[in-house]
């Protein structure tokens, strides 16, 4: 702080530091607070508010628990996103490897702005975009079927693929650019004196590369997880009747049931959920959380 | 057991530049080869071409009589040594020397034992599980030979190992690194700009400029006989006299200069009518004394200023056409009391002076 102060002055730095208060207080906490506490209340009419009934109870949290089928689609929202992540870490690690290592500089700025152009165009946009070309009826089917790899077509829409496939699209950037960001810093001199050593491809990657990738690949599967787990608009658009995402349902609690505590419980569930994955995710690849915010 | 490198008609282009011309040369196995050139000049590519990085645009690399086009570097039986050494930060030392047969399947208690070994040789027996970051400069420049040495390869290369060490250490790692050829005797190939450590450390030496080489030799003769006015400039101090040849006689040949009549050595037996260098180095030109014959050569110079560097010292002078000439005497009681602008008599030898055609020279 009197770092700051040194260097911007104490009128600047006081502004800065209230900005920043207010920011995370009226922002992110004063809304995390009213939810916790919401999702401790039961649901009561507005005439019973403050009256008897009103008392603090977890019976909101264990609804989750004793409703099968949200709890199924709770497991499922989570193997779902554990499926994505993993799709996505194994399609961007190579992308990330040949922009960051392999390319040249102009083939590496040619890539980056391949990938970068489609997200100027709106997330939901894009996701329509998939709904299309996988329908039943749609482009896919159509060429596969015109080259004979299919003979009737595929219903890809049906359960939890569609939904998975539109997510790995839309979160590849999260993958990619935390990860190539960490593989950028590797010097290029040790690839070479691994295989000048003698080791394969695979052994150099194992050995060299991933373990300098690590908080690279940490950060980009925290993310991807994160929005997978979290995200609405492309299960709704891709999901069909016999798929729910989780947040489909806390979706239903507040607008279809009217039941703000009720889902207020089951989102707060899911923002444990995304913690607890940031935790093991720190373990299993021994990160910090400074390498994590870098 | 060691073996030949064969550079046949080696030619690099990267599009449309040309990195490596035309280079034909043997090294002998067990050898300690230096390519000695300034920035820039080819050596780091060759060094690539014959490792595998790179294969060469035109002609043949062969080691040990067998054709590398196409072996990559990991099937190759050579290990480089990189300049800023690419150690291994996220694994231990002893983890980083064993890597090479880690590469090999090589199971852990051999490997170990193995890194261990070779940790004895570098003297650096309690460094096994450090991490590289905890080393000093010259330590890990151990730990990267140790590292290429565990792999046994046939020829070492080495990408300017000592130029990011301090002179006392870089004096200490030299004499370490001829050690420990000679005990290994694995054939060597340095690459460096740094004259003093390729002529110390080598058996051969290749000088090379842009892409071309200039002469291969052993010390002696690089420093003694240059065959090119680029080596006779790049390597140690040399006066220059630019004339054109007047006579030719036997062994010697007579230019005409600016300083007069001057005759040297014609190595490269020019014809008269040529244009021509006269090189004559510093520590070869001395107080005139004694009659002038005519293998002497002498001059009349003013001094412009003395320095003084110890063990030695270089007089300044001036002579025909504002030319500096230096003279270097060794401070052993002969240097003389001289006052700036004083008259100085000089001599030297014919046998002491080399007349090369008039070419391009080492720029400073």
């Amino acid at each position: 702080m009197k770092n700051l102060v040194k260097r911007y002055g104490m009128l600047l730095t006081g502004y800065m530091v209230v900005a920043s208060l207010i920011w995370i207080v009226l922002l992110v906490v004063l809304p995390y607070f009213t939810m916790v506490d919401y999702s401790f209340r039961p649901n009561l009419l507005a005439a019973d508010i403050g009256g008897p009934n009103d008392h603090y109870t977890i019976s909101n949290y264990i609804t989750l628990f004793q409703n099968a089928v949200h709890f199924r689609v709770f497991l499922d929202t989570i193997w779902g996103g554990a499926l994505v992540t993993l799709i996505c870490l194994c399609i961007c690690y190579p992308v990330a490897f040949n922009l960051a290592k392999v390319a040249t500089p102009q083939r590496a700025a040619l890539l980056l702005l391949l990938l970068v152009i489609p997200f100027w165009i709106n997330e939901i946009l894009r996701t329509f975009a998939w709904f299309i070309i996988l329908a039943y009826q749609g482009p896919l089917n159509a060429v596969l079927k015109f080259f004979h790899i299919i003979d009737r077509p595929i219903r890809y829409l049906s359960g939890n693929t569609g939904v998975m496939v539109g997510m790995v699209y839309a979160y590849i950037l999260f993958m990619v650019f935390p990860i190539y960001n960490a593989m950028e810093s590797l010097d290029k001199g040790q690839i070479e004196a691994a295989r000048d050593l003698g080791a394969p491809t695979w052994r150099i990657h194992w050995r060299v590369v991933i373990p300098h990738a690590k908080p690279g690949i940490a950060v980009g599967c925290i993310m991807t997880f994160m929005l997978a787990v979290s995200s609405y608009a492309v299960p709704s658009i891709l999901g069909s009747t016999n798929s729910r995402w989780f947040t489909e349902i806390i979706y239903q609690w507040f607008f279809e049931g009217q039941n703000w505590p009720q889902g207020s419980a089951y989102a707060f569930i899911l923002l444990l959920l995304c913690i607890v994955f940031i935790l093991i995710m720190m373990k299993v690849f021994k990160v910090g959380l400074t390498d994590i915010a870098k | 057991m060691s073996q030949d490198v064969e550079l046949d008609h080696v030619t690099m282009n990267f599009g449309a530049f040309t990195a490596v011309k035309d280079v034909s040369l043997t090294i002998k196995a067990g050898e300690f080869f230096s390519f000695l050139g300034p920035s820039g000049c080819g050596k780091t590519t060759i060094l690539r071409m014959i490792s595998g990085f790179n294969d060469p645009t035109e002609g043949t690399i062969r080691i040990g009589g067998q054709d590398m086009r196409g072996i990559g570097p990991n099937a190759r039986p050579t290990a480089l040594i990189f300049q800023n050494l690419a150690l291994f930060p996220l694994m231990t030392v002893w983890e980083n020397i064993a890597f090479g047969l880690e590469a090999r399947y090589v199971p852990r208690a051999k490997r170990r034992k193995r890194a261990e070994e070779l940790l004895e040789l570098i003297a650096l027996t309690d460094a096994a599980d450090k991490r590289v970051s905890q080393l000093s400069g010259g330590q890990r420049q151990r730990v990267a030979i140790a590292r290429a040495l565990a792999v046994e390869p046939k020829v070492m290369l080495l990408d300017e190992p000592l130029s990011a060490l301090d002179l006392k250490l870089r004096q200490h790692m030299r004499a370490e690194l001829r050690a420990i050829q000679r005990r290994t005797g694995v054939t060597f190939i340095y690459i460096t700009h740094d004259q003093g450590e390729a002529l110390t450390m080598s058996d051969r030496v290749a000088v090379m400029s842009q892409g071309v080489i200039q002469q291969v030799a052993n010390a002696a003769e690089i420093y003694n006989d240059p065959a090119t006015p680029f080596v006779a400039t790049f390597v140690g101090e040399n006066n220059i006299f630019r004339g054109t040849v007047v006579s030719v006689a036997g062994e010697l040949a007579e230019i005409d200069t600016p300083s007069g009549r001057l005759r040297g050595r014609n190595r490269a037996g020019l014809s008269v009518g040529s244009a021509a260098l006269l090189f004559a180095r510093p520590e070869r030109i001395t107080p005139r004394s004694g009659a002038v014959t005519a293998e002497i050569n002498s001059l009349d110079l003013q001094l412009n200023h003395i320095d003084f560097e110890g063990n030695f010292a270089n007089l300044f002078l001036t002579g025909a056409g504002e030319r500096t000439i230096i003279m270097q005497m060794a401070n052993n009681g002969s240097l003389p009391r001289l006052q700036s602008g004083e008259t100085v008599p000089v001599s030297f030898a014919a046998a002491d002076a080399v007349i090369l055609p008039d070419g391009p020279l080492a720029t400073s």
